[in-house]
C-alpha cells in the first residue's frame, strides 16, 4: 500500500507540471495582443517599456519557468510569512495591478461558504437517499430518488436556477435574486439574510450533486446489502439500524468515495455557472471577468489552481481508499 | 426509474425535438431575424404563441433556429469525441504497447480543468478563426471541436476495458491465428462487439456536450447573438427573468428535454446490453 501511494504521489508532480504548461501554452498560443487597445500614437520604446512591465519583455518559456517560480516558491513563502511581500516580483494581475494571489483569497471564501456546503449538503443528501431507497427497493422514496438520479445528469444549473428563482425569489418573494456579498453577519437579522441569500444557490448546486451521487450510493448499497456477511448480521438478530449505518454503509462507502473525492473540484466548475447567475462575487466570478477583460494572468493562475484541486482530490481518494478498504492495504 | 426501461422514451424525446427544429421552421414560417419594434417584449399572443423578445423578434422562431444550433453541436461533438475515444480505447485494449502511454494520457485530461479550459479556448480564439472560416462556420468549428476534444476520455477508458477482455476470447484468437490483420480485426471482431457500449457513450456523450455548448453560451462565451443556441437565448433571457419568465425558461427548458432524452437513451441502451444491471 506504501508503495502505490508513493508511486501516486510521484506522479501528481509531473501531472502538475504538464498541466499547467498546457494552460500557459494555450495562454500563448492565443492570438490577441493586451496592447492592443493603446493608442498608436505610443512611442514604439514606450510600448517595448510597457510590455516588459507586464512581464511580456522575456520570451516564452523563460516567462513560464518565472511564473512556476513565483507559483512554487515566492507565493506559498509569502503566504507563510518566510519570504517578505515586496522583496520578490509576485505573480500581478494586469487589470488590478495587485497581486493575483490577494484577488483569489478575496474571492475564496464568497466560493467556499456557498459552493462548499452546497456540496457537503449534497453529498450528505446523496449517502442518506442512497440507504433509505436501497433499504426499502420499490419503495415511493426509492422511486423518487432514482427518479431524481435519472434527471440529475440532464438538468443543467443554469435552468435549474433559472426556475428556482423564478418561484422562489421573484413569484414567492422568498428569497432574494441576486446574493449580496458585502452583506456582513453581525446578529440574527443580518444571520437570516445571510441564510436566506445562501438557500437559492445552495439547492441548485446540491441538487446536482445529491442526483449525481445518490445512483452510486443506492447501487453500492443494494450490492452490499446482497451479501451474506449481512445475512450473518441479521441471522445475529442485530438491529437493523446497526447492520445498515455501522455493517453495510462502510463498506458501501468503498465505491462511492472515489466519485465524491473526484466530484469535489467540480464544485468549481460548477461555481463558474451558479456564481455568475446569482452574482456571487466568488473565485468562478473573478474567473469570468478576467476573462473577459483579457487579464491573462489571473485566468492562468486561477486554472492551475483549479488544475491542483483535481490533482489533489485524486490523490486524496486513493490514499484514502486503503483506509476504508482493509483488502487494498497489501496490495 | 422504470423496472424495464425501453429506449422509446429517449428516442420519441430526441426525434420529437429534432422535428421541432427541422420541420418547425416550415410550419411557422416567420424568420428568426425580424424585428417588430411595435412587438416588443410581447407575452404570449396569437401572433406569437411565446411571446417576442425586446427587438420584438418571435420566440418561437428563434427557439427552432437555435435548436438547430445547439443539436448540431451536440451531434457533431458528440461523433468527435467518440472517434477520438473509440480510437484510442482500442488501440489501448489491442497493443500492450501503446497501453500505458494512452491511458496516462486519458489520466491526464481528466485532470484538466474542462470548463475553465473550454472558456479560455472560447474566448481567446473566437476572433481569428472567424477571420480565417467566416464568423459563423469559425465559431461552430471552435465550439465543437473544444467539446469534441475534452470529452472522448470516458469512452476511451470503458472501450479500452471491453476490447482487452474480447482480446482474451477464442474467436479473436483464432482470427489471429489465421493472420487476419489488424484494420480487418477491429472493423470485423471488434467493433460489433463493442457496439453496444459504442452506443451507450454515444448517448451520454451528447447529452453532456449539448450541455457543454449551453453552459458556454450561457456564460457569454458561445454562439453570437445572431446565432443564438438555446444557451445563448436562455443567457440572453435570464435578466430578465422577473419581466418576461418564457424568454430564460423556454429555452431552458429545451435544453433540459434534449439532454434527458439522450441520458435515458443512453441508460436504456445500457440496460438493454447487460439486463442484470437493470
Amino acid at each position: 500500500m506504501r508503495s502505490h501511494a508513493l508511486r501516486r504521489l510521484a506522479m501528481t508532480i509531473p501531472t502538475l507540471l504538464v498541466i499547467s504548461a498546457i494552460i500557459f501554452a494555450l495562454l500563448e498560443f492565443a492570438p490577441g495582443d493586451p496592447m492592443a487597445q493603446l493608442p498608436s500614437t505610443i512611442p514604439p520604446d514606450v510600448r517595448a517599456e510597457m510590455r516588459a512591465a507586464l512581464g511580456l519583455g522575456q520570451p516564452a518559456p523563460v516567462r513560464y519557468g518565472m511564473w512556476l517560480w513565483q507559483m512554487v516558491v515566492v507565493e506559498p513563502g509569502i503566504a507563510l510569512g518566510i519570504v517578505a511581500d515586496g522583496d520578490t516580483p509576485r505573480i500581478l494581475s494586469w487589470q488590478t495591478r495587485g497581486p493575483v494571489m490577494t484577488l483569489i483569497a478575496q474571492r475564496l471564501p464568497q466560493t467556499m461558504i456557498v459552493v462548499g456546503s452546497a456540496y457537503i449538503i449534497g453529498v450528505i443528501a446523496a449517502i442518506g437517499l442512497g440507504i433509505l431507497s436501497a433499504r426499502r427497493q420499490g419503495s415511493a422514496i426509492d422511486r423518487a430518488s432514482t427518479g431524481l438520479a435519472a434527471m440529475g445528469y440532464a438538468l443543467p444549473p443554469f435552468f435549474t436556477a433559472a426556475v428556482l428563482i423564478y418561484v422562489f425569489a421573484i413569484q414567492l418573494e422568498w428569497a432574494p435574486t441576486i446574493y449580496d456579498t458585502t452583506l456582513s453577519v453581525t446578529g440574527w437579522n443580518s444571520f437570516a439574510a445571510q441564510m436566506r441569500q445562501m438557500a437559492l444557490p445552495i439547492a441548485v448546486l446540491s441538487l446536482q450533486t445529491t442526483a449525481q451521487i445518490t445512483r452510486y450510493m443506492r447501487a453500492a448499497m443494494l450490492d452490499t446489502l446482497g451479501q451474506e456477511y449481512i445475512l450473518a448480521a441479521r441471522a445475529k438478530g442485530l438491529r437493523e439500524r446497526t447492520i445498515l449505518m455501522v455493517h453495510a454503509l462502510r463498506n458501501s462507502m468503498i465505491p462511492v468515495l472515489p466519485v465524491i473525492a473526484l466530484g469535489a473540484p467540480q464544485i468549481f466548475a460548477g461555481a463558474i455557472i451558479t456564481e455568475s447567475i446569482f452574482g456571487v462575487n466568488g473565485v468562478g466570478q473573478l474567473l469570468i471577468t478576467s476573462l473577459s477583460a483579457g487579464d491573462l494572468p489571473v485566468v492562468q493562475t486561477v486554472t492551475v489552481l483549479i488544475a491542483v484541486a483535481i490533482v489533489l482530490a485524486n490523490l486524496a481518494s486513493d490514499l484514502a481508499l486503503p483506509w476504508l478498504d482493509p483488502r487494498l492495504r497489501d496490495a | 426509474m422504470l423496472r424495464r426501461r425501453v429506449p422509446l422514451f429517449g428516442i420519441a424525446l430526441l426525434a420529437g425535438l429534432a422535428a421541432f427544429v427541422l420541420i418547425g421552421p416550415l410550419i411557422w414560417p416567420v424568420a428568426p431575424t425580424q424585428m417588430d419594434l411595435l412587438a416588443r417584449n410581447q407575452g404570449a399572443t396569437w401572433a406569437h404563441p411565446l411571446g417576442t423578445d425586446q427587438l420584438g423578434r418571435d420566440l418561437m422562431a428563434r427557439l427552432m433556429v437555435g435548436g438547430r444550433v445547439s443539436l448540431a453541436v451536440g451531434l457533431v461533438a458528440m461523433l468527435l469525441a467518440v472517434s477520438f475515444g473509440t480510437a484510442i480505447g482500442v488501440a489501448a485494449g489491442m497493443s500492450r504497447r501503446l497501453d500505458g502511454p494512452l491511458m496516462r494520457l486519458t489520466d491526464l485530461f481528466l485532470a484538466l480543468p474542462l470548463l475553465p479550459l473550454l472558456l479560455i479556448a472560447a474566448a481567446l480564439f473566437r476572433a481569428p478563426l472567424a477571420v480565417r472560416f467566416g464568423p459563423e462556420a469559425g465559431l461552430f468549428a471552435l465550439i465543437t471541436i473544444a467539446i469534441g476534444g475534452t470529452a472522448w476520455m470516458g469512452t476511451a477508458r470503458i472501450l479500452r476495458g471491453e476490447v482487452r477482455a474480447l482480446m482474451q476470447r477464442d474467436y479473436i484468437r483464432a482470427a489471429r491465428t489465421i493472420g487476419t490483420r489488424a484494420p480487418q480485426m477491429i472493423w470485423r471482431h471488434i467493433l460489433p462487439a463493442i457496439a453496444a457500449p459504442l452506443g451507450v457513450s454515444a448517448a451520454l456523450g451528447m447529452a453532456s456536450a449539448i450541455l457543454m455548448e449551453s453552459a458556454l453560451s450561457f456564460l457569454g462565451f458561445g454562439f453570437a447573438p445572431d446565432m443564438p443556441s438555446w444557451g445563448r437565448l436562455l443567457y440572453e433571457g435570464t435578466p430578465h427573468l422577473g419581466a418576461y419568465p418564457g424568454r430564460a425558461l423556454w429555452p431552458g427548458a429545451l435544453i433540459t428535454l434534449a439532454a434527458l432524452g439522450a441520458t435515458s437513451l443512453g441508460d436504456a441502451l445500457r440496460d438493454m446490453a447487460d439486463p442484470r444491471r437493470a
